[in-house]
């Protein structure tokens, strides 16, 4: 009763008057999100764009001052400590995913393997990185580009194993039950029929979250760490990686030209990861639209 | 013949069940797994300090003497101060975004969107190279001088560019996306007719908004919220440059202090025996704060999922 009547007393000057601030609020709040994004890459790119050059893609890192100084061991570094954690993380996540979406609907277990997926999509990643050094670190004694690969994997899991189940449960039913009645057994009817309606989308949420793990920087701190090396060495000791050596250059560095390297190595993994973001958001639009 | 090429089939669906149903409890066992471990590693930290750990403010790694209160007030503090702007902002420009015209609006939910593909550690730089100078020499002199805010108790007039308040202002654009993203699906999920019907006795659309979909949508809106809490919680390259890194108790939103994930970051690869103990104790606050966190998000969401059902 006393909302109406507080309805009432608002003038319609007033109530108009509200409405085109907040109008104008919330487009100056798009504008303000849109413009720091912006903002943010045209630092990439001014600072960054001038540094690459072939001596900066091919050749090792090295002390500040010596010549011919690049970032090719942390470049490949990153590819090696990816795909692994890509290789250790993606096929299981993506059976248990399916696993989940087929034995897990309305039971209690499921439930709280759902929740515990949800619990650790949000899980700070610097947990990750903890976690894998008590299990890995301690235990073998040294630091590896493998113990960064298991803590971005750790990452990956939740976020793969989720959007299986909910591109699987996005299929009617029916077309899985049709299968089933034609004689085939599950496995073959989730694999063969359910999961080839999806493959378009299940890849590109596959990628995506890809993508974004392998910008992580906290769990790399403790695990694979950095070194100047390449990274040969990857199983038994630390691996040059992007997002780690963009940290050390950033704050453990005085010189102006580690800055600059850094900037380098953050134009590198900015610009893969976006391009690589709005490629897969093209695709998966075309196929939407076709 | 038949019958053995059915029992072969048979069993690879068992063995596709058992294999599956492993792989989907992985999860569950990785949570227990990171509580046993970090618990078990930050036994000794307890066993020193006792509970008292949680609310001493020493930090003197000289004379051995730890406590977590500086670094779990600044966690809070910069995810409040994160959340303080995030929230709103994101509520409005989810108000906007679904409200626009789709040429206009699709391509900006976008480009929020590429906000969350932007690594932390970009942040965090572009924090420390350019948004700290930005707020030393325009943001924070308008905000204490012009605005004579640096009278009020816990804003101070002494500024560097850095502290809770720059860490607060990065932390609220990373989680800007994910607050934004969940916000326009609160928003769309509102039945057309309870907001035709709201135009049809002349609300004007903010009416509509805050009185019509604000209430509709409360608890998926809280779980929007919540899920943005739990990425500024253990967010931490993006705090970790801007911070300070000082393990004192927070005095003014322009001073320097510590968080969980940056006390991590700092001390975790020099440290050894008791003050390992100490940050995997530490380690354990973060995991349990975020544990709740989710909890509350999930509570909240499922029963909008629960809603959608019905619909």
């Amino acid at each position: 009763m006393r909302e109406t009547d507080d309805c009432i007393r608002r003038p319609v000057f007033f109530r108009k008057l509200l409405n085109a601030v907040m109008w104008l609020l919330s487009a100056a709040g798009v504008a303000l999100a849109v413009f720091c994004m912006l903002w943010i890459l045209w630092s990439v790119i001014r600072n960054g764009a001038g540094v690459i050059g072939l001596d900066f893609l091919f050749c090792g890192s090295k002390p500040p001052g010596e010549p011919d100084n690049g970032v090719g061991n942390a470049i490949l570094g990153t590819v090696f400590i990816t795909l692994t954690a890509v290789v250790i993380g993606v096929p299981a996540a993506f059976a248990g995913g399916v696993g989940l979406a087929i034995y897990g609907q309305n039971s209690r277990i499921g439930n709280l393997i759902r929740f515990s997926v949800n619990v650790m999509m949000g899980l700070p990643s610097i947990l990750a990185g903890v976690f894998v050094y008590a299990l890995l670190v301690v235990t073998t004694g040294h630091r590896s580009g493998f113990a960064g690969s298991l803590s971005l994997a750790i990452i990956l899991f939740p976020v793969v194993m989720r959007t299986t189940e909910d591109m699987i449960l996005m299929v009617p039913a029916a077309v899985h039950e049709s299968s089933l009645a034609l004689g085939m057994t599950r496995a073959r009817s989730v694999l063969c029929i359910v999961c080839r309606s999806i493959k378009g989308g299940l890849a590109t949420g596959i990628l995506l979250a890809v993508a974004r793990t392998a910008g992580e920087t906290a769990p790399l701190l403790f695990t694979a760490l950095w070194s100047d090396a390449w990274p040969w060495h990857y199983f038994t000791q630390p691996t040059a990686n992007l997002p780690v050596l963009i940290n050390e250059y950033t704050t453990n560095s005085p010189s102006e030209e580690m800055h600059a390297m850094g900037w380098g190595a953050a134009f590198l993994i900015t610009i893969t990861l976006l391009l690589m973001n709005l490629a897969l958001r093209f695709i998966c639009r075309e196929k939407k639209h076709a | 013949m038949f019958e053995l090429f059915r029992k072969k089939e048979n069993l690879r669906d068992r063995a596709f069940m058992i294999l599956t149903l492993l792989c989907a409890f992985l999860p569950l066992a990785a949570a227990v797994g990171f509580l046993i471990l970090l618990g078990g590693n930050s036994a000794e930290a307890f066993r020193t300090f006792g509970f008292g750990f949680l609310v001493s403010t020493q930090w003197d790694p000289v004379q051995e003497l730890y406590g977590a209160l500086p670094a779990i007030s600044g966690t809070l503090l910069t995810t409040v101060i994160a959340l303080g702007i995030a929230a709103p902002l994101g509520f409005i420009t989810a108000l906007f975004l679904v409200n626009a015209p789709e040429w206009l609006g699709h391509p900006l939910s976008q480009a929020l969107d590429l906000l969350a593909a932007i690594p932390s550690i970009i942040y965090g730089m572009w924090g420390l190279f350019v948004l700290a100078p930005v707020m030393q020499d325009y943001i924070q002199p308008f905000l204490a001088d012009t605005l004579r805010l640096g009278k009020l108790p816990f804003v101070g007039e002494d500024y560097n560019g850095f502290g809770f308040l720059t860490a607060g202002l990065i932390l609220a654009l990373m989680v800007l996306p994910y607050i934004c993203a969940v916000m326009r699906d609160v928003f769309r999920m509102t039945p057309g007719p309870l907001r035709e019907a709201a135009y049809g006795i002349g609300c004007t659309s903010w009416e509509v908004a805050s009185d019509i979909v604000l209430r509709y949508g409360l608890r998926g809106i809280l779980g929007a919220v919540f899920i943005g809490l739990g990425r500024a919680l253990g967010e931490t390259m993006a705090v970790l440059f801007v911070i300070g890194g000082i393990a004192e108790l927070p005095d003014s939103l322009f001073g320097s202090g510590t968080t969980i994930a940056a006390t991590l970051a700092n001390n975790f690869n020099e440290a050894d025996g008791l003050l390992r103990s100490v940050l995997f104790a530490l380690g354990l606050i973060l995991m349990l704060l975020s544990l709740s966190v989710q909890a509350a998000a999930q509570l909240y969401l499922r029963n909008m999922d629960r809603k959608r059902g019905e619909k």
